[in-house]
């Protein structure tokens, strides 16, 4: 038996098939997940995105029933449909889950995220970032005479677009909250 | 009744009430209030290792061999630490593991106290759940909740961490039948109208096949007679996976054989070319599928799994059963049955015609001449000698493991003990201790390779102590077999570090922990070194050396898909090539 001629880098070359059969679209979804509150819940959730390598974008986690230790972890994940599905598949196999909801294909859903945003300048920015906030329904919670902290509540795309219209006017730090999000109607 | 009693004693209790009989494990600081409570009772057995993976391994083998779960003891830190591989094994292969790990007292975690690790953070990925238990009160009920999540649904390998002043500290102890074990209640009944629906396909199947997995195993004896009822019932060929082997007999008519990278060339075809596939309790690993795009293209895929993860995860199927395989096997018997027992005789006498035309290629043939022992006539013999015993067999990891399931028949599910998932070197020897303390009359043999039965060969200690008669039958080929096959046929034949120098002398390595050792050299000798070996009343090294160089087929090269295998020089490829497969000798 001789050797095969196989090109060395080709993925017969190597132990494993090298091609990515999913290099297809890529979709965002939102996930709602209902857990026991008790000791690492947390990071078995974070450990399975990143020990499988799925992504998170955002993620949100805070105890929503005291009495009955639950807490709700909301994440927005990419991949496509068929890591989409595996991800939830791979959530509702860990111990301390109860429930997995995806948000995005379970009927419409609202999502807020509220955003602190940190803008120092004087003079003429000032003022374009305080007309700015007012048209963006952004409240003032700090002032001193050169910035200024707002608070912003909405969806990501509007926190992100008045962040890129106060980045020209001072902006200095930004704290978000990611999202959280609930599906509408009476379910 | 309540009981008041320590963390310690609360252990032992908890591992009584569970019907646990054996622990594998080894003393250290942080379990010493545990291990003495075991001295002070007869009920439950302990069998001291030599390193904590070899108990993870030995307890892997008394489960795999029981069905029911292995139990390891270890200390804190480096107690834990080393007993990460076999957790990670277990993970792998699906297999029922409750390890129980000391840890330094609760006031001192998170000091870097002696021996402290972070064994919840460290085992999380490679336990199927793990409890941290900082209370006593919580502790009995924790362990009976990781016996419940360790051998209900997908089985698996748990873990629970006791801090020593909670096995100092006193509370009430809860009964197993109190312990709160509602909420993991994973679903065991296959949807009906899915199962209805695999069933019209059955019917009308003209090529059709069954690919079965450990998860026939792990069901449990009653799922692997229902496979065999109803292979025998329908008539379709069937296959399985390394894990599946032994579910169906090897002597069964319709056996091909196992599948994938190394299986056999009829299993190979046979999944290539079938119009409906019946995964059974089997999961598409990469070993079986090789190149996805070209996975079997012209069937319709049925998939029982008792995971939703394993659904959809490789292959798309179209037709899938969330469900134990017994409950799901038996719904599907009984609805095929009410419909009439109905299949397309007419499409699968000519399936079988295709089927026994690639069986004619015999891709298993090798010639056994002269001086030196092929590995494979070597197994035939052992096969020969050994099929009428009541035979447990484990093997390490590598050529030896792939020969040994392709020339080893297995009648009966739980005999056979290998690392399939992880493929770890070092698993067998103590596997087969763990097996030999489940069955003591059994004779149980470790196919090994040189180099992974060096991984764990201080376990020889093990076996000598407790007088288990277990079987070491080494191939010693003096190189890593596999390794050297891959340099061999995909990297230019550089052999970088893949032969084994300074080999201990087998024999005398035996006889310096007070076992037996038989060496073999010549094909002449063979029969009766291995009678020597299997009729020794106690631990047995056979060195059996064996043709360096010989290479295990039939092989896919990954990437490429089932119909391109390559076959070993003795098979008849000339019928192969006339019989449709692209051989690639």
């Amino acid at each position: 038996m001789s050797a095969l001629k196989i090109k060395k880098g080709s993925s017969k070359h190597s132990a494993y098939d090298l091609r990515d059969p999913n290099a297809d679209v890529i979709e965002s979804h939102t996930l709602a997940i209902v857990v026991d509150n008790e000791a690492g819940v947390l990071a078995r959730v974070i450990g399975l995105f990143s020990g499988r390598g799925y992504n998170i974008e955002s993620l949100t986690v805070a105890e929503i029933d005291h009495l009955g230790h639950r807490s709700r972890i909301t994440v927005v994940t990419t991949g496509t449909p068929s890591v989409i599905e595996q991800i939830k598949a791979q959530l509702g196999r860990i111990v301390p889950v109860h429930e997995v909801h995806d948000l995005t294909v379970e009927g419409p859903s609202v999502e807020r995220e509220l955003a602190l945003l940190k803008v120092a300048g004087e003079g003429d920015k000032r003022v374009e970032a305080l007309r700015l906030a007012d048209i963006f329904r952004a409240s003032v919670m700090d002032s001193t005479l050169t910035s200024f902290v707002f608070e912003i509540t909405g969806t990501p795309e509007k926190i992100d677009a008045f962040a890129d219209l106060m980045r020209p006017l001072g902006l200095v730090e930004i704290a978000r909250t990611g999202v959280a999000a609930l599906s509408r109607g009476t379910e | 009744m309540t009981r008041q009693m320590t963390g310690a004693k609360m252990v032992v209790q908890a591992l009584k009430d569970q019907g646990v009989d054996t622990v594998f494990g080894y003393p250290g600081g942080a379990v010493l209030p545990i291990y003495d409570e075991i001295f002070q009772q007869n009920d439950i057995r302990h069998i001291l290792v030599r390193h904590e993976q070899g108990a993870v391994h030995a307890a892997e083998g008394y489960a795999r061999a029981t069905g029911k779960p292995g139990v390891v003891l270890v200390t804190s830190g480096p107690g834990a630490t080393n007993a990460v591989t076999g957790l990670t094994d277990a993970l792998m292969d699906s297999i029922p593991i409750v390890v129980l790990t000391g840890q330094v007292p609760t006031f001192m975690i998170g000091n870097d106290a002696f021996q402290e690790a972070d064994t919840v953070g460290i085992t999380r990925p490679c336990t199927k759940h793990n409890w941290l238990v900082k209370d006593t009160a919580k502790l009995s009920d924790t362990i009976h909740q990781a016996f419940h999540v360790a051998t209900s649904g997908r089985p698996g390998p748990v873990l629970v961490d006791i801090p020593k002043d909670v096995q100092f500290a006193s509370a009430t102890y809860v009964t197993p039948q109190k312990a709160n074990t509602k909420h993991y209640q994973p679903k065991v009944k296959g949807d009906r109208e899915a199962i209805t629906q695999l069933v019209e396909l059955i019917e009308q199947a003209e090529r059709p096949i069954f690919y079965t997995g450990g998860g026939v195993i792990n069901s449990g004896p009653a799922a692997s007679q229902l496979l065999r009822e109803l292979v025998e019932g329908t008539g379709f060929p069937i296959t399985s996976t390394l894990m599946g082997l032994g579910a169906y007999p090897a002597s069964g008519k319709a056996w091909l054989g196992m599948l994938g990278m190394h299986g056999l060339y009829e299993a190979n075809l046979a999944m290539h070319g079938c119009d409906l596939m019946i995964n059974v309790g089997a999961r598409f690993d990469d070993r079986i599928t090789g190149r996805l795009q070209d996975f079997s293209p012209h069937s319709k895929k049925a998939h029982i799994d008792i995971d939703p993860s394993s659904i959809n995860k490789v292959i798309h199927v179209d037709i899938p059963i969330v469900g134990d395989v017994a409950h799901v096997l038996e719904d599907l018997l009984n609805i095929w049955k009410a419909r009439g027992r109905k299949t397309n005789a007419e499409g699968l006498a000519k399936w079988w015609g295709k089927i026994d035309e690639w069986r004619k290629v015999d891709c298993l043939k090798f010639t056994q001449s002269g001086n030196t022992i092929k590995p494979q006539h070597a197994l035939a013999r052992l096969e020969a000698l050994t099929k009428g015993h009541d035979r447990y067999i484990c093997t390490e990891v590598g050529q030896h493991q792939m020969w040994a399931a392709q020339y080893l028949g297995f009648e009966d599910p739980n005999r056979w003990m290998t690392s399939g998932g992880l493929g770890t070197m070092g698993y067998g020897f103590p596997a087969s201790i763990g097996v030999q303390m489940a069955h003591p009359d059994a004779l149980v043999i470790n196919v090994a390779g040189e180099a992974s039965w060096l991984m764990n060969m201080q376990e020889m200690g093990t076996a000598v102590q407790y007088r288990l008669p277990v079987k070491q039958f080494i191939l010693n080929n003096e190189r890593l077999g596999m390794v050297r096959q891959w340099q061999e046929l995909l990297h230019g034949e550089r052999y970088s570090q893949s032969w084994s120098e300074a080999l201990p002398d087998f024999v005398k390595l035996a006889e310096a922990f007070g076992a037996k050792g038989i060496i073999c050299k010549d094909p002449k000798d063979l029969d009766d070194a291995i009678m020597e070996m299997i009729e020794h009343d106690g631990p047995v090294i056979m060195d059996c050396l064996v043709e360096k160089h010989e290479n295990c087929f039939p092989m896919i090269p990954s990437g490429e898909p089932h119909n391109k295998m390559l076959l070993g020089e003795n098979a008849s490829t000339k019928d192969a090539i006339k019989s449709g497969g692209a051989v690639l000798v």
